[in-house]
């Protein structure tokens, strides 16, 4: 499975809010939904946890170790802190 | 402290045991493989890789690149267990692990963890004032450290090494690993040569 993004890439996390639409299992934490940030690595691919919690057949899907500077999110911070979170591919755009 | 399981509760996970083992998906000999293996586990584990990396630097490149692999050769049962990823302090950046979804924790080196990682205001506040957090740990870092939180928010598992404290030359492995604690390795600490 090829990585979509590279490490250095800027992407978006989809605002995206799936909880609103019926039961759902998302390891996406809402903190993220709609921010940029900047792609530290690929970290591999894994059975979408998505469909796993729901016991649907779960494609492979690349996940990332995605950068986020702290105070744009929180208003609130040191400038040069930041957040490192896993984030699968289909929950990424170009930024 | 958990209160002791009620009857009806034991009586619940017993019929769910058999149906697991009547259709073929776990037998109760591999949940009690598995749940040895979970006793054994402790902080010890990653305190002895850490110290193995400070004093032997192929160690620390292959712990850096391949968790799971040093655990493994540290003899840490990893069979099963999700990816270990490593996260290097520096003299500029260091790294607090949180989950915020759940409490994803690295089980297979760091043990059971503590109610505290598992506890709603550890959860929510890491994640969004680290510093007053560490402070509260009695971890005050200047502002030209980064903190670098990672949410542990999927299939790896993270675990911090610490770097290793001055005043330590000369120290054989058993002594330093002594010096690495589980918060240490969480990243609420670091370890101190008192």
């Amino acid at each position: 499975m090829t990585p979509r993004f590279a490490p250095g890439a800027t992407v978006r996390v989809k605002d995206d809010w799936p909880e609103r639409r019926g039961p759902c299992h998302i390891r996406t934490p809402h903190y993220i939904r709609g921010r940029t940030g900047t792609v530290v690595r690929p970290l591999g691919a894994f059975a979408n946890p998505e469909d796993l919690a729901f016991a649907r057949p779960a494609p492979k899907r690349t996940l990332y170790h995605v950068l986020f500077a702290q105070e744009p999110i929180w208003q609130e911070g040191k400038p040069a802190d930041t957040l490192m979170v896993e984030v699968f591919e289909h929950w990424l755009e170009e930024a | 402290m958990a209160a002791p399981p009620r009857p009806d509760s034991i009586a619940l996970l017993d019929r769910l045991i058999a149906a697991l083992e009547a259709k073929g998906i776990v037998t109760e000999a591999e949940i009690a493989a598995r749940q040895a293996i979970t006793d054994k586990a402790s902080p010890e584990t990653g305190a002895r890789m850490v110290a193995r990396a400070w004093t032997d630097p192929a160690y620390r490149a292959l712990l850096l690149s391949d968790g799971k692999a040093a655990a493994e050769q540290m003899g840490a049962s990893m069979a099963g267990a999700p990816p270990l990823g490593v996260l290097e302090n520096t003299p500029g950046r260091h790294h607090l692990v949180v989950c915020t979804l759940c409490s994803c924790y690295p089980r297979a080196v760091l043990g059971y963890p503590p109610n505290w990682y598992k506890s709603f205001a550890y959860r929510s506040r890491a994640v969004r004032e680290p510093r007053q957090v560490l402070a509260e740990w009695g971890l005050n870092l200047p502002d030209s450290v980064e903190v670098r939180v990672v949410d542990s928010t999927a299939d790896y598992r993270w675990m911090v090494l610490p770097m290793r404290p001055a005043g330590t030359e000369g120290w054989d492995e058993a002594r330093l690993a002594a010096l690495v604690t589980r918060d240490s390795l969480v990243g609420v600490a670091v370890p101190q040569a008192t």
